[in-house]
């Protein structure tokens, strides 16, 4: 292949974005420049896929410049893959924005695309600095979308979003600032095993990673996700969680594979990190009563899981969380479709106003109920799978306790995804009260702003049932992503082939 | 040292004034902390050791490292965007107090 191709990855779409801030006309225009790039990049990463299948790696230096100077983009089967998933997720949710009307928003069209490029950079740039620039690439058109529904708690939900992330990414620039001044470059592949030879470069690099981790969401640094990802619309909620905690969780797999060489004696850490975030994310949902609070704070419980992976390090443990990665991204877009389809049409999340939605949307309550048990991990779904894989590789590396906890926590996880579904599609409708009188106490309702409707249009729950049958798919044939997986592990841990690309040695 | 104690301050600084509940107070303390990160930028080039990069003059050993002054340029306009983003955040609403539950 012309690795010269990547950087198109992010081109196209920063293009369209810049064609559809000067022409806004005609409406269809806004849609096909928003859907036409992502299903460009859809079929990139499938081909890409294919073609780092065998171990290959491919990678790009930028404006030709010489080894060391230039800023290579790098794609291999673990970047490939993420690629495609993210561009299926972009894809899927541009179309639940189109079918709720929010692609007539004069900006989102636009926003939507930057925020992809931005994703696609952060996935196959080679180098560190870029991964922050790519980073805030795909921040900023996130404060933009969050503040783009002109509600009051959407800016408020904005306001903790952006302080924070702002805040990390200037922890992650302190880092990359360490590391630079230690190393003497900030390129990845000339860093390989350079944390591990160095305590130097390690301080710098954990403090790259712990940047990482406050936006991933791990626990204790967790509290903001739930406040801010509740508060904008039901679309722009299942772009930013299905995106944005995943680029910093494939960052962390990848820095910690390359630049601490899977370094056994720091893994402890990740190891009681990850557990208390599985454990403390799904008890905190337990006390939630709103659906999309619940679907949040489970957000939370599987970055432990995911990221159990990489605590493990070891080529089962690592294969496990690739899958549950990618099986995640999926699943918790579903619901939070799925969900969305219901706060869309219905105006409300809240368990106790909503009710016999069964019998009145049985297409979104199979959707939901598919989606709800593969992340509890039930047969035949994918996060069955994945949480096999998982438990069984910490079994293997003689984590009991963790193992246990991890099974532990699907009950609980499963248990909360029932009161969901008893909630909101199995319980008599509630009692039409009037109008609450005073706005304060429970009053914690979700409106997207569009009037009360009777059914939730095809369109609308579309997505949701598109995803859910990826990933019923992806359960029924799990061998063909967990070979992918496993090429992926395989890279993470003999990271040789990666280094010589990117540096060109 | 200069450089460290000037880091340190800005820091210090910056911390104390995020932790306040106003949110024009925060975005000042985040105005100082990107000072300081960008400061601390310029020191990872060596700034104590190198001088001024001016041919015929220095030799091109010690001259200054251009690649951290690109990498604080570039952070000076990303910090510089959300600031103003963040200035709109505290100008809408009633008042810029952060705190309560929204």
């Amino acid at each position: 292949m012309n690795t010269a191709l990547l950087p198109l990855l992010i081109a196209v779409p920063l293009l369209g974005a810049a064609l559809l801030i000067v022409v806004d006309r005609p409406r269809w225009l806004g849609r096909a420049v928003l859907l036409g790039p992502n299903i460009g990049a859809l079929a990139a990463g499938v081909f890409l896929t294919w073609l780092t299948r065998g171990g290959r790696v491919h990678a790009h230096n930028l404006g030709l410049w010489r080894d060391g100077v230039a800023i290579p983009f790098v794609a291999d089967t673990f970047s490939a893959l993420m690629v495609t998933t993210t561009a299926l997720l972009l894809l899927v949710c541009s179309l639940f924005a189109v079918a709720t009307g929010e692609t007539t928003r004069r900006l989102f069209p636009p926003l939507v695309l930057v925020l992809s490029a931005g994703v696609y950079g952060a996935l196959l740039t080679g180098d560190l600095f870029n991964l922050f620039v790519f980073v805030e690439v795909m921040l900023l058109p996130a404060y933009g979308l969050l503040a783009i529904a002109g509600t009051v708690r959407g800016l408020l939900g904005g306001r903790v979003y952006v302080t924070v992330n702002l805040l990390t990414s200037t922890i992650f620039l302190a880092g990359v600032a360490l590391v630079y001044g230690v190393a003497g470059t900030v390129q990845v592949g000339e860093l390989a095993g350079a944390a591990r030879q160095s305590p130097l470069v390690a301080v710098g690099m954990g403090v790259v990673l712990l940047a990482l981790s406050i936006k991933t969401a791990v626990v204790p640094m967790h509290g903001w996700l739930a406040r801010a990802y509740t508060a904008p619309s039901p679309a722009v909620t299942a772009l930013l969680s299905g995106l944005h905690t995943k680029v910093a969780i494939y960052a962390i797999y990848r820095l910690y594979a390359v630049v601490f060489d899977g370094d056994a004696s720091l893994l402890w850490m990740g190891l009681v990190a990850f557990t208390v975030t599985m454990l403390i994310g799904v008890l905190g949902a337990v006390g939630e009563n709103d659906t999309r609070s619940i679907l949040v704070f489970h957000m939370i419980s599987q970055i432990g899981y995911i990221l159990l992976g990489v605590a493990l390090f070891t080529e089962a443990g690592l294969m496990a969380g690739i899958f549950y990665l990618v099986h995640h991204m999926v699943v918790k877009a579903s619901l939070f479709l799925s969900t969305g389809a219901v706060e869309y049409t219905y105006g409300t999340g809240e368990l106790d106003r909503l009710g016999e939605l069964a019998r009145r949307e049985p297409l979104v309550a199979l959707a939901f109920l598919v989606a709800a048990l593969s992340l509890a991990g039930m047969p035949p779904f994918s996060g069955f799978v994945a949480k096999l894989t998982l438990v069984a590789a910490a079994f293997e590396a003689g984590q009991w306790l963790v193992a246990a906890v991890a099974v532990a926590v699907s009950l609980i996880t499963l248990m909360s995804m029932l009161k969901i579904w008893g909630g909101a599609f199995w319980s008599r409708p509630p009692e039409p009260e009037p109008e609450p009188v005073s706005g304060t106490g429970a009053s914690t309702t979700l409106t997207t702003g569009s009037p009360v409707r009777t059914r939730v249009p095809t369109a609308v729950l579309l997505p949701a049932v598109v995803l859910a049958g990826v990933t019923l798919c992806v359960g029924l044939g799990a061998e063909v992503l967990l070979a992918l997986s496993a090429q992926a592990a395989a890279h993470l841990l003999d990271t040789s082939a990666y280094v010589e690309a990117v540096t060109g040695r | 040292m200069t450089l460290a104690i000037t880091i340190g301050v800005l820091i210090a600084g910056a911390v104390y004034l995020i932790l306040q509940r106003g949110m024009v107070r925060v975005v000042l303390g985040f105005v100082l902390l990107s000072h300081g990160v960008n400061l601390l930028l310029l020191s990872a080039g060596g700034a104590f050791r190198r001088e001024q990069p001016l041919l015929g003059v220095v030799s091109p050993e010690s001259a200054a490292d251009p690649l951290p002054q690109a990498l604080a340029l570039t952070a000076i306009v990303i910090a510089f965007s959300i600031t103003i983003y963040m200035l709109t955040l505290a100008a809408t609403g009633k008042d810029d107090d952060t705190g309560g539950s929204p």
